[in-house]
């Protein structure tokens, strides 16, 4: 089996990129959940709303690392420096 | 999981038109839901059957999210709205049939529901404000802004294609990946995941078209009362 650098590269530059990636939108959808759960405790009325907006700004922000992911595939199948 | 996410794998060719699964999928639920309108809506009555009453209550749901998020009337938006959320809605969720994948899982789709709000908003802002109207909002706030504004519309529909894109195909691709190193009923509470995830891209999706169809309206509602003073 024939593994040209650009191939290793490759997958190396996919795996940092998920890694990494995903570093941001971890810490960003803590907060939110945290921020969540703290509105729900002192309002628990609000719960509805609440978990409502939190799940639409948690696919928001998890659109980052989606982001990350689709660069890694991008990479690692339609690379362009891969013959 | 032998070929990439990103290719289409041509099943049958019409001519020189290479038909892929995503194409049939598509046309499937198109043609379900066609069906299903039209013989929901064949006896209407003012006193409504059970179909009719569901019907209605989501008719009602999207025009009153239409109402809360553009701050205008439903009425000439209804049916792109509409159509574009429950079309995603079903198609994240036809991955669930055994044999069926997405067709949302698969760039072309996305893109061609990307260019469809990409060209509503156009269509949109330069029937309400008018060609020079739709023009003048790239100049807001100021005339330096103009190619910013411009990048913006294409990156805006960019984001809103890769996100659908990438949400619903790694719901598909991380079920395929557990199933081969795990075995048969492992890939479920995944596919559970799915279903919400597919919810929620559906109803973003359809917010995201609403808010830049309302942003060329709103820009020009904002303006109107000021420029013939100005002027």
């Amino acid at each position: 089996m024939d593994v040209s650098i650009i191939q290793l590269v490759s997958i190396f530059a996919a795996a940092m990129a998920v890694s990494f990636g995903a570093i941001g939108p971890a810490l960003g959808e803590g907060r939110a959940v945290a921020a969540a759960m703290d509105a729900i405790a002192r309002q628990p009325e609000s719960a509805g709303t609440v978990s409502r907006t939190l799940f639409v700004g948690l696919a928001m922000i998890e659109t980052m690392a989606i982001y990350a992911l689709v660069i890694a595939l991008l990479v690692l199948f339609a690379n362009p420096f891969v013959k | 999981m032998n070929h990439s996410p990103l290719q289409a794998v041509a099943i049958f060719h019409i001519g020189p038109v290479a038909i892929a699964e995503p194409v049939i999928v598509t046309w499937v639920i198109m043609a379900l839901l066609t069906l299903f309108a039209a013989t929901v809506t064949r006896r209407l009555s003012l006193l409504p059957s059970k179909a009719q009453t569901v019907v209605e209550l989501f008719v009602g749901a999207i025009d009153d999210q239409i109402r809360a998020t553009m701050e205008v009337e439903p009425g000439p938006y209804r049916a792109l709205i509409g159509t574009i959320f429950i079309f995603i809605l079903i198609a994240n969720w036809s991955s669930l049939v055994p044999g069926v994948e997405a067709p949302t899982a698969h760039l072309e789709t996305d893109a061609a529901f990307g260019v469809i709000v990409f060209c509503s908003t156009i269509f949109y802002g330069v029937r309400t404000l008018g060609l020079s109207g739709d023009l003048a909002t790239f100049t807001q706030p100021t005339w330096v802004m103009i190619p910013l504004n411009i990048v913006e519309q294409v990156t805006r529909t960019f984001s809103l294609i890769v996100r659908l894109f990438g949400n619903v195909m790694s719901g598909v691709f991380i079920g395929a990946i557990v199933l081969s190193l795990a075995g048969l009923f492992v890939p479920i509470p995944f596919m559970a995941l799915d279903l919400l995830t597919g919810a929620i891209q559906a109803y973003i999706f359809t917010v995201l078209a609403m808010v830049y169809i309302g942003a060329a309206l709103a820009e020009g509602r904002q303006e109107s009362p000021t420029t013939p003073n100005r002027k």
